[in-house]
């Protein structure tokens, strides 16, 4: 491989060039520029450089963290370039998640532009000799009547130095809503058009002059595994096979790993399949998606076990005096993260500097690992940020750095470019966990709702990944917020108990995942799915029966600054919903209507949202088509319309695919469906009419990435017993249960 | 050694000739717009289109194209201003941008043998497209965009 042709020769070094040019631009920022706080410098040339700590990964986040800047800062929009920074401790948290990003921006960056603004106004006026209560800034400029400074100038001329420590920039107003001029308004995303023309790097394309390829050759069982021999004899028949090692992981973070190395991919690839490794796999190696689920029964079962995230007084008591009771169980299946490119990294040493070169949504969380791994102090590893191929949480976990990281090491930090292919990407997913739980309602007189507990069952992502962030229950019992939050809902339920458990079975078996929406993608199929049930039961109809309870009063009555309105904007979404998808009107024979509706991700920083589902249902083979899904959201100030949209409908029809579509099983230790052959995703021909609308909002912006996709499974299920009298209570729903629901 | 022609150069290639020719377009001619996702031809993000036909990189050895015509993202335009590439950024189409370029080239071949498709035909085009973002809203938009505008073919 190393004679290269000549022919090709000069066409690969500028395509080498053009590669590396892209991957370690260096942020423009003209040097000598002004830097009022670390989040952006204004250039003697007047282009604002914002440095973005989220990952891109399809939200368009940057662009909108640059507006949200450059709208306090009244910037000229085309003078502003985006910076996706590299890992550095000065940037604080690095993760993009939870839909967080916008929400948790908001503030910091809005108030960073104003701080900008105030000192390039009051550097303008002296530079313009007037007085800075005569200026304004616009598009770029400080303007006094009929003359004028561009932001530029006022830098070149070093007429403005002023910074601002984080305590003056927490106390900077900022301007009324009113006077916003970006915010809320269209603009083209920067990220796209290097989406359409090749030029987007990913992590897949990252490279270096020299590097070598790897693959590795996975275990048996996610962890506990050990290498016991490994036979090459085949693999060296493979042309460009350079070695196979077992890799030394003190991190524990991929036991069991074999790397495969060549020359290039396809050698790695080859080899790694020509290799025979035995090992002594993990005591999960004969596990079963059955195993889980029973596991998970058998903790619910046990009242000592799990954290009590809600505990009112009085649940008890409610329930041993209450005229009826209702109790429901339900369960959803293995589901796979199955982002478009499968994880990779680049790893290698230079001057001193481990570099790990990959995207990743959570590099604040990979660096600890990483230094364990490489027995390295956290300064001397960077990680270089790059265009995602799909988030979905799957790159909050980064332990497929650490293989890379790793497969560098043993070969004394030359440049190595891991490629994992599909299957061995879905066997070292971290999915979402199957779960289990179980819902009851205490009624009491008139069907009042005296009472309410939900107890939930799953593997936890964040106790195996990140137990620093358990916030402790009632009964002192640390709980994952991630594998909990939806069941800690808005409606006044009378006395109410929510308990999370931890299936120990399940974080044995694999690593549990952060998957879209994460807990409240899955503890709404439960809560939404009840709540139609409770309302059948209690002789009420679906949408009275909620509104009843979203009242808004007590801890439901919402709280500046994001949570304002509380359970009434939930209210008002759900009304809004009702009317907008024709709610009570008569439909087909077999067609039914659903509704749900949460608060999305968390209490602290509630979405609201509601779905309606208009599904079709064939008798004789359960199949359930979904016709329509109308979605209302508030999500307070809407940044960026198109954006906000695009989520949303992204979100909606993840929503769709969980519920029809997706669902694997463990079997022996492993997810069954290793590629698209087996495991089917949404495709185009599947998508339903989207009907979408935000609520108008000047409140604090909240996320939106995610929220969309715990609505649609539950609303989905409660169409399907509209239609045609059908209850299904797992996830995702097949035909079979529709039909088996029919017969009982 | 396979030559071929790649976005109108001539290329001579040394991946072997029973590999994926994604792998030659990828790591050895350096063009990284094809992508990988699945590798069994399931999700279509290595669509690039040969002798005018798409067809999935990941299953097509490096042999098949010897002396052909093979046109990936980078060559699809010389500026990058194709219809359809227009269309894409007109609707803000792509969310995390990984499967683009394949509905891209995949929408190309079909515009190139039906200028005027109706939805039945984009879906049916399209379905072998995943979008894991499910930006497939767009995606048809910008189908229909680009069609009505006559010009992309
Ligand atoms: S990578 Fe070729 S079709 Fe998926
Ligand atoms: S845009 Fe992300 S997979 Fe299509």
């Amino acid at each position: 491989m190393n004679a290269i042709a000549l022919s090709r020769r000069s066409f690969l070094v500028t395509a080498t060039a053009a590669g590396a040019a892209f991957a370690f631009a260096a942020p423009a920022e003209a040097a000598g520029g002004y830097e009022p706080t670390i989040w952006y410098s204004i250039g003697k040339d007047g282009t604002i450089t914002v440095h973005v700590i989220r990952a891109e990964m399809g939200q368009h986040v940057g662009t909108a963290i640059a507006r949200i800047v450059a709208d306090e800062l009244e910037a000229d929009w085309s003078k502003v370039k985006i910076d996706h920074v590299d890992s550095d401790p000065k940037w604080g948290l690095m993760v993009t998640g939870g839909s967080w990003s916008v929400w948790q921006s908001y503030p910091l960056y809005s108030q960073a532009g104003a701080a900008g603004r105030t000192a390039l106004i009051e550097a303008g006026a002296k530079l313009l000799g007037v007085a800075p209560g005569d200026c304004v800034a616009r598009n770029g400029a400080v303007v006094a009547g009929k003359t004028s400074i561009g932001y530029g100038d006022i830098v070149a001329k070093g007429g403005v130095s002023r910074t601002f420590t984080p305590e003056e920039l927490a106390k900077m107003p900022v301007k009324p809503a009113a006077e916003r001029r970006m915010i809320g308004k269209p603009a083209p995303a920067r990220d796209i058009p290097g989406k359409t023309n090749g030029k987007g790097v990913y992590g897949l394309d990252a490279k270096v002059p020299g590097m070598i390829y790897a693959r590795p050759k996975l275990p048996p069982t996610r962890n506990g595994a050990k290498v016991t021999a490994i036979d090459d004899t085949a693999a060296k028949a493979v042309p460009g096979f350079i070695k196979a090692v077992a890799l030394d992981d003190p991190s524990g973070t991929v036991p069991g790993w074999v790397m495969v190395y060549g020359e290039t991919f396809v050698a790695a690839d080859r080899a790694a399949d020509a290799l025979k490794v035995t090992w002594t796999p993990g005591d999960t190696a004969k596990v079963s998606e059955a195993d889980l689920q029973k596991h998970a029964g058998d903790l619910i079962a046990d009242a000592s076990k799990g954290s009590l995230v809600v505990n009112d007084d009085g649940v008890d008591a409610a329930f041993a005096a209450a005229k009826s009771t209702l109790e429901a169980t339900y369960t959803t299946a293995t589901a796979l993260h199955f982002q478009m490119e499968p994880v990779n990294a680049l790893a290698f040493e230079k001057d001193g500097l481990f570099e790990i070169h990959t995207g990743n949504q959570w590099q604040s969380l990979a660096l600890p690992w990483l230094a364990q791994a490489l027995g390295r102090k956290p300064e001397t590893i960077v990680l270089r940020t790059y265009l995602l191929g799909g988030g979905f949480g799957r790159r909050l976990n980064g332990d497929y750095a650490v293989g890379a990281a790793l497969a560098s090491k043993a070969m004394g930090g030359k440049p190595v470019k891991m490629v994992l292919t599909r299957p061995d990407d879905t066997r070292f997913d971290s999915p979402r966990s199957p779960s289990v739980q179980k819902v009851r309602m205490a009624f009491g007189e008139g069907g009042r709702v005296t009472a309410m507990t939900h107890d939930a069952c799953a593997g936890w992502p964040t106790e195996v990944m990140a137990p620093f962030f358990m916030p402790k229950g009632a009964n002192g019992v640390a709980f994952d917020p991630f594998a909990i939050n939806g069941a800690n809902h808005w409606y006044s339920v009378g006395a109410h108990r929510v308990r999370a458990i931890s299936n120990d079975l399940a974080s044995r078996t694999f690593r549990p995942g952060w998957l879209r929406s994460v807990g409240p993608g899955w503890t709404n199929w439960a809560v939404e799915s009840f709540m139609d049930e409770a309302a059948h039961a209690a002789g009420a109809d679906p949408l009275a029966f909620r509104l009843k309870m979203l009242d808004a009063t007590g801890r439901n009555a919402g709280s500046a600054p994001n949570a304002v309105g509380g359970a009434k904007r939930q209210a008002a979404v759900l009304k809004r919903l009702a009317d907008k998808a024709g709610w009570g009107k008569p439909l087909p024979a077999d067609t039914g209507l659903g509704i749900a509706t949460t608060f999305g991700q968390e209490r602290d920083m509630p979405t609201w949202v509601a779905c309606g589902a208009r599904v079709k249902v064939d008798r004789a083979t359960g199949a359930a088509k979904v016709e329509k899904l109308t979605l209302v959201a508030d999500c307070g100030t809407v940044v960026s319309p198109d954006g906000a949209l695009a989520q949303m409908q992204g979100a909606a029809l993840w929503g769709l695919s969980l519920a029809l579509f997706e669902g694997t099983a463990f079997e022996n230790g492993e997810p069954k469906d290793l590629n698209l052959d087996s495991y089917t995703p949404l495709r185009m021909t599947d998508v339903p009419d989207l009907d979408i609308e935000f609520v108008q909002s000047d409140l604090a912006p909240v996320g939106l990435g995610e929220p969309a996709t715990t609505v649609v499974g539950p609303a989905i299920g409660n169409a399907i017993f509209n239609a045609v009298g059908a209850r299904v209570r797992h996830l995702p729903i097949r035909p079979e249960a529709v039909k088996a629901a029919l017969k009982a | 050694m396979t030559s071929f022609r790649l976005n109108g150069r001539e290329v001579s290639v040394e991946t072997p000739e029973d590999a994926p020719l994604l792998w030659a377009i990828r790591d050895e001619a350096g063009l990284t717009g094809t992508k990988f996702g699945c590798g069994i031809a399931q999700c279509g993000a290595c669509t690039v289109h040969v002798e005018g036909q798409a067809v999935r990189a990941c299953v097509t050895p490096v042999s098949a194209v010897a002396g052909l015509s093979v046109v990936t993202i980078e060559g699809l335009d010389p500026k990058g201003e194709h219809p359809l590439q227009k269309a894409w950024v007109e609707t803000q189409a792509p969310q995390c941008g990984y499967c683009q370029s394949g509905q891209i080239m995949q929408a190309a071949a079909l515009l190139a043998a039906t200028p005027h498709p109706t939805d039945a035909e984009i879906e049916a085009a399209m379905a072998g497209n995943l979008c894991r973002c499910m930006a497939y809203v767009r995606i048809k938009d910008a189908i229909k965009l680009a069609a009505s505008r006559g010009t992309a073919a």
